[in-house]
């Protein structure tokens, strides 16, 4: 019994060890590193031909022109390559579940509806299989949030290279999400109901008990608090601009009823994501100055008679609108997905958006609407090394290859097992 | 047992009608004890009438002379026997009444059976002595459920409709039906005119049972065409055990065959089926059949067309307007031409109600066809002659000639025009009022005198029912009229005084004389004379000025459907960098011919001649992407409900309507092979198709296409993610293996036994597993993990035949070297992986490592929207183990095409080959490219250009539909709630029946 006992302890161990062995995570920047050569892709729409790029303790302290100047440090020769900030997926489920199948692996929604409280950052698991085929492809930082419900509770920021979720976190508990109903809904034939998507006949109920919880969230943050209401309480920062609100909402009417009620309830920071519809809003959007992370580009359209090019190009006419827009990937296989990032971007490059400000869509703007611009998402001295060296276009399949990665100065390894597996099985061939 | 039932009811029918109606229609041989005998005899004549013995035989003037419920002479001069009751019918018309050919009248339909949530699916029947398959219901006899409904009876006799054809609405073989007269008196035994008039089928499953099979169109298609070779096999004497439905369907083989389609497309499906069996179905349609007219008229069908029209949208929310599709606007706009289409192009037809929800809308919606276009005779046709044809009942029902039922209407004008009014509806001589023709018309003013007082009484509106207008002094006062059997009662509110009035109106005079009783109490006498006739302003008929202007059809008849479909063309491309996929490589600065269809020539300096000048200057030129694992343009995927449905074929339920095939054109998609569904072992046949938008699915398929069929392993297959319990074989990959062995080895003994000469039973499912074995019929099999991958190679060689290509295949990396000594292909995904358990190993240096193993490889979609952009997903492959840029542009041009046996046709420029190609604007692995055109042998299916005028075409149509229905809804019309059409998104494991 004990032998067996240690056998099949052995044997878990061993199958542990293969299913969750990820790249172990790099350790703190020790020495000053030189970029140079390379093309510089600031994040901000700025572009430095042949530039120099220093960095020390992970943070930039030189990014310029090449110049005469000695370099510092450990020098990293990358003519002809690109170098951009690492990309950002905000309203991501990385990291809180694994196989899209395998319901014991899934940690992205819990029960109640209008849960604010239910915190993401304590589920993300930092040593995901999913999570490290991210950064091969240049998306260095998540925003890991909740699925489902109402509110379906509060987001956290992190890096894609940790060893455990207190380490990986950027931003503690940055915004709380929203899933405004549908106006539509699909009958359901077990219901009785009819075939088809009808107009939700719910539709004002469901957005009077939003309002209904908002008010109630507000009154109870005002009063002496004698009984703790947990998701009352961790509604407060949405009220003093501590917490941002994410409003997870598509078509136009939506989009307004939305962000109609926010404002009413004097919520500070209001983020639109998905936005299919946006570009009917656009007004609306300017007005209050809500940034709008868009839907994944690589989506078909809503309505058969809608341009067939409408989500490829939706990023572009918010931006063109003067609306600070963000991408995000949220929907059918979103984890694995996620990597494509970079590509969604690309998308929009070939509707006519100019590249840097394509670039934009997945680092700087995204960096802003999260609210961690301040050291994220564009390469300027004062700020996070976190970077990655492409030896072509990183928003293009073609020639996103990467040879470096950055994360707060941290030289982070771009292997997977993904790629122990092709190495395994190329040299099995010999090929 | 079933024959006693039948008996027993039918006698009890009769037992109910003798008890009921005995003076009326006891026969001869029945004892009488209530009374004596009395049988009459009298004749009754319709005189001085214009009589419409047929749609196309008037007679003015005319007699119509009946007796027993038949028609016994009709004419001008017919010499009256003495016992005739006479009814002049100066100035009215006697039309034949009408006839529905498919109905559910008397019928309820039995209720569901769904099966409910958490339940285990139902894979085997649960009757015995009866047909495999529930849904399969030949022995239905619609008599043992007919309960004759009088008050739907009298709906439609007021509808002008004397005789149906109803039968039981369920199942896919449904059994026969019954024609029974409308006749309000006598008893079923009169009533029946045929207790077996009709078969009916339909793609329908039924609701009285959850057996899974079929839970696909094509599922159904293949379960009809197998249950006709049954019935063959069982009629020749070859199944030693009762089986009643296949004998009720051999007995029904020469019934009427009345076929519910329900739908454009279906109509062509189910002709087809008929056309293989050598069966003419009389096809029920939906009524937007005018789509197809030329199809619709090739079928060489009748057709029984619901009279239902789609009500406006309700468009005045304009968020919830945007999310109508244009086709559904359109559909609205159009449908009222459909009757008018079809009769046009010659196409016979009946109408049926039994789509209406109210009877009440039968006769404005046929008016409202008349003003769309339908021929008044034709219309008269679909409602007598053509249902009697339809039924074989031409020599009883549907016109007024010697002999026929005595079924027929009296009205005081064309039958067609609003202001007509029907009085009477004959049914078997027997008379029903349906306005009575002897009301005297009172409308007009009068002047009413009352001790003393006097009063200007008008009576308006119809005969009928007159209103009622009171003024003294020109003072306007209170009151109320009723009028029936002749009587008037006319009360008087005057200055708190209420008098009661009351008159037999005995003539058509102009005075009126009655008693009143005063608010006193008193009672007196008044009269009224007339001072002026009717008040009637004659309604002008506003119908005519009402009508809407008719949208043009498109091919397909939805957004970015084109005008006219279209054509060939020669087209000179100058100057592109082309991807010739052949030795010659990349070729920089050199033109192209199409021409034909094909591709004509490649050089440089190419004379133009007659050919259309494009300017490929900094563009490149490619052969057209083909997807070999797609979904799009199917209506289902999975016949789930065996573990194997080789009998199923996706060419059956092609979808030309799915705006899809249209979106992955714009991502330079020409050609795609469209998969059956995993949901089973042993799937279904594919269709291998080019999307040609605006074709019908028949034309979308290959001329001479390869044969394919969908095999599957793995989670699908096993049915690993099922809520609930299921007893479907196989449950694990070990299963799946010895399910695979077995049929493969049935296969080789049917063929066998077939080649032997001796009787065998044809089975469809078999046939298509022989051709695999005789490498005819090509395995495209879904697979995932190396062990199910080894495995099913090894069960190939067993049988001596190769596995041609693993679809997803995404573990194909592990036993690459095995694939390249079996000789088989591999189409995966480019990065997709972490779905669900047996993807975990799934890399995306899968493609490279299976190429540079030398396995043919392909990258495939399986996703309608990555499916638009497969270059990116080639271009992956560049990223993820370094392949070179133009062998990844083969993983979704040649090498696919390869895969699908079609390289001889596509997959290549090169001169004889089809003019299939893309026009891109930069690089075609980039993202950054867009597909500018998008050719198919020559045609150009779609181009950017184009596609803007389109868009800009739509929005103009969709805000005229737009205020064409709120003006509709402005004048009062019924309208519908907004409804947002989604196709389902469908994936190897959607099941969507």
């Amino acid at each position: 019994m004990k032998i067996f006992n240690h056998i099949f302890l052995s044997l878990l161990v061993a199958c542990t060890v293969e299913l969750t062995a990820q790249q172990t995570p790099a350790d703190a920047q020790s020495e000053p590193i030189t970029i140079i050569g390379a093309t510089a892709h600031i994040g901000n729409g700025e572009v430095i031909e042949n530039s120099i790029i220093t960095f020390e303790n992970g943070k930039i302290t030189t990014i310029e022109k090449a110049n005469s100047n000695t370099p510092t440090g450990k020098i990293i020769n990358a003519k002809g390559k690109h170098v951009y900030p690492g990309f950002i997926m905000p309203n991501s489920t990385l990291g809180l579940g694994e196989i899209d199948a395998v319901k014991a692996s899934i940690d992205q929604s819990d029960i109640g509806g209008m849960i604010p409280h239910v915190r993401s950052l304590v589920a993300y698991n930092a040593e995901s299989k999913v999570v490290e085929t991210m950064r091969p492809n240049g998306v260095l930082i998540a925003q890991i949030t909740p699925r489902g419900g109402r509110i379906s509770g509060t987001s956290s920021i992190v890096q894609l290279d940790a060893w455990n979720w207190e380490d990986a976190a950027l931003k503690v508990d940055d915004g709380i999400h929203l899933n405004w109903p549908s106006s539509f809904t699909n009958g359901r034939r077990r219901f009785g109901e009819a075939p088809g998507v009808n107009p939700n006949k719910n539709y004002s109920t469901q957005v009077a008990n939003i309002k209904q919880f908002f008010i109630d969230a507000k009154t109870y943050n005002l009063g002496n608090k004698a009984t703790q209401n947990l998701p009352f309480e961790a509604t407060l920062g949405l009220f003093d601009g501590t917490k941002k609100l994410y409003i997870h909402a598509d078509d136009a009417r939506e989009i307004t009823d939305a962000i109609t009620l926010a404002k009413e309830m004097e919520v500070k920071d209001v983020v639109l994501i998905g936005g299919s519809q946006a570009y009917k809003t656009i007004d609306l959007l300017k007005k209050h100055n809500v940034p709008v992370l868009v839907q994944r580009t690589h989506k078909l359209p809503d309505n058969n008679d809608d341009d067939y090019d409408m989500p490829y190009k939706l990023p572009k006419l918010l931006t063109d609108a003067g609306i600070l827009v963000g991408l995000e990937n949220s929907g059918q296989m979103e984890r694995m997905n996620s990597r494509n990032l970079p590509f969604y971007a690309g998308q929009v490059v070939g509707q006519g958006l100019n590249k840097e400000k394509a670039l934009q869509l997945i680092t700087s703007n995204t960096a802003k609407i999260l609210g961690i611009d301040k050291n994220y998402g564009s390469l300027e001295v004062g700020k996070s090394a976190t970077l990655i060296i492409c030896d072509g276009d990183a928003l293009d399949m073609r020639s996103n290859q990467l040879s470096h990665a950055f994360i707060d100065g941290r030289m982070i390894s771009l292997e997977t097992h993904q790629t122990k597996l092709w190495k395994r099985y190329s040299n099995k061939y010999g090929k | 047992m079933k024959t006693t039932n039948f008996s027993s009811h039918f006698l009890a029918l009769l037992c109910i009608a003798f008890v009921s109606c005995t003076t009326l229609v006891a026969q001869e041989y029945f004892p009488k004890n209530d009374g004596v005998k009395s049988k009459n005899d009298n004749y009754t004549a319709f005189t001085n009438a214009t009589i419409i013995v047929s749609p196309t035989k008037t007679i003015k003037k005319g007699t119509l002379l009946i007796k027993d419920g038949k028609v016994s002479a009709v004419g001008t001069s017919i010499t009256l026997p003495k016992n005739t009751v006479k009814i002049n019918l100066e100035g009215k018309r006697i039309y034949p009444s009408f006839i529905d050919a498919y109905s559910d009248f008397g019928i309820t339909p039995p209720k569901s059976e769904r099966r409910s949530f958490g339940q285990s699916p139902q894979y085997d029947s649960n009757r015995k002595g009866y047909y495999w398959n529930e849904h399969i219901r030949a022995e239905t006899d619609a008599l043992d459920s007919f309960k004759f409904d009088s008050k739907k009876a009298e709906e439609l006799r007021n509808a002008g409709f004397g005789v149906v054809n109803t039968h039981m609405p369920d199942g896919i073989v449904r059994g026969n039906g019954i024609l029974v007269a409308l006749n309000s008196k006598d008893s079923d035994a009169k009533r029946l005119l045929d207790v077996k008039s009709a078969q009916y089928l339909s793609f329908n499953k039924s609701r009285t049972s959850r057996q899974s099979y079929p839970t696909s169109l094509m599922g159904a298609m293949a379960l009809l065409r197998q249950v006709y070779l049954d019935a063959d096999w069982y009629a020749k004497g070859n199944v030693n055990t009762k089986d009643l439905t296949l004998e009720a369907f051999n007995n029904n083989k020469n019934l009427k065959q009345i076929f519910y389609a329900g739908d454009k497309h279906n109509a062509l499906r189910a002709d087809k089926i008929g056309d293989q069996f050598g069966v003419q179905y009389t096809i029920v349609g939906k009524g937007n059949e005018y789509q197809l007219i030329d199809e619709i008229k090739n079928t060489n069908a009748t057709f029984i067309i619901p009279i239902n029209f789609p009500k406006a949208y309700d468009v005045t929310n304009p968020y919830q307007a945007d999310f109508i599709s244009l086709a559904d606007m359109r559909y609205w706009n159009q449908a009222p031409i459909n009757l008018g289409v079809l009769a046009k192009n010659n196409v016979p037809f009946s109408i049926t109600t039994s789509e209406l929800k109210s009877l009440k809308d039968f006769t404005k919606n046929l008016q409202k066809a008349i003003d769309y276009g339908l021929d008044k005779t034709k219309a008269l046709e679909a409602l007598t002659t053509i249902p009697a044809q339809i039924l074989g009942k031409s020599n009883e029902i549907g016109t007024l000639n010697k002999g026929m039922q005595a079924n027929f209407l009296i009205t005081d004008g064309d039958i067609f025009d609003s202001k007509t009014k029907l009085y009477e509806n004959w049914v078997q001589g027997t008379r029903n009022i349906i306005n009575d023709m002897s009301v005297i018309d009172l409308t007009g003013e009068y002047t009413l005198n009352l001790s003393g007082k006097t009063y200007t009484i008008t009576f308006s509106g119809s005969a009928e029912k007159p209103k009622v207008s009171i003024k003294t002094d020109s003072i306007k006062l209170k009151g109320n009229a009723t009028y029936t059997d002749n009587w008037l009662g006319l009360i008087i509110m005057d200055k708190g005084d209420i008098h009661r009035l009351s008159a037999r109106i005995l003539s058509d005079s102009n005075t009126i004389t009655g008693n009143a009783q005063l608010s006193n109490g008193a009672t007196t006498n008044w009269s009224a004379i007339k001072k002026t006739n009717s008040l009637k302003t004659e309604k002008s008929d506003k119908r005519k000025n009402n009508l809407h202007e008719i949208m043009p059809i498109t091919y397909p008849n939805i957004g970015y459907g084109y005008a006219e479909k279209p054509t060939s063309e020669t087209i000179l491309f100058k100057n592109a960098t082309v991807w010739t996929n052949e030795e010659e490589g990349i070729l920089k600065n050199t033109d192209v011919l199409l021409k034909n269809g094909k591709i004509a020539k490649i050089g440089t300096n190419l004379s133009a001649g007659s050919a259309k000048v494009i300017d490929a200057t900094g563009k490149h030129l490619t052969a057209g992407i083909i997807d070999e694992h797609s979904h799009v343009a199917a209506h289902s995927v999975n016949e789930a409900g065996h573990n194997s449905s080789a009998e199923v074929t996706i060419e059956d339920n092609i979808d030309s309507e799915d705006i899809n095939i249209y979106r992955n054109l714009g991502g330079g998609v020409t050609s795609m092979q469209i998969l059956h569904g995993s949901a089973n072992p042993i799937g279904g046949r594919s269709a291998i198709v080019k999307l040609k938008w605006g074709e019908i699915g028949d034309n979308m398929i290959y001329s001479n296409s390869p044969k394919f069929i969908k095999f599957a392993l793995g989670e699908n297959v096993k049915q690993s993610r099922y809520p609930t319990t299921t007893n479907r074989f196989p449950q694990s990959r070990m299963g799946v293996e010895q399910m695979l062995i077995d049929y493969f080895q049935r296969a080789k003994e049917y063929e066998t036994l077939k080649k032997s000469g001796k009787p065998y039973r044809k089975d469809i499912e078999m046939e298509v597993l022989v051709e695999i074995l005789n490498k005819e019929r090509f395995i495209t099999a879904h697979s995932y993990v190396q062990s199910e991958i080894n495995m099913l190679m090894k069960v190939a060689e067993k049988f001596n035949f190769n596995v041609n290509t693993f679809t997803h295949i995404l573990e194909g990396y592990k036993v690459a070297d095995k694939m390249k000594k079996h000789g088989v292909g591999g189409s995966t995904f480019a990065d997709w992986w972490a779905y669900k358990y047996e993807v975990l190993d799934a890399i995306p240096y899968n493609a490279s490592i299976m190429h540079n193993v030398g396995i043919v490889t392909a990258i495939n979609s399986d996703d309608r929207e990555m499916s638009r952009r497969l270059n990116q997903e080639a271009a992956k492959t560049v990223k993820y183990g370094g392949v070179s840029e133009e062998e990844a542009w083969k993983f979704v041009t040649l090498n696919p095409a390869k895969l699908l046996h079609i390289d001889d046709r596509v997959g290549s420029i090169k001169v004889g080959k089809d003019a299939d190609v893309v026009l891109w604007s930069d690089h075609p692995l980039s993202v950054y490219a867009k597909a500018e055109k998008t050719i198919i042998e020559g045609v150009i299916y779609f181009d950017l250009e184009k596609d803007k005028q389109q868009r800009e075409a739509i929005k103009k149509e969709r805000n005229k539909l737009i205020n064409m229905m709120l003006n509709e809804k402005n004048g009062g019309a019924p309208t519908q709630a907004p409804k947002r059409k989604v196709k389902e998104e469908l994936h190897c494991d959607t099941i969507n029946y």
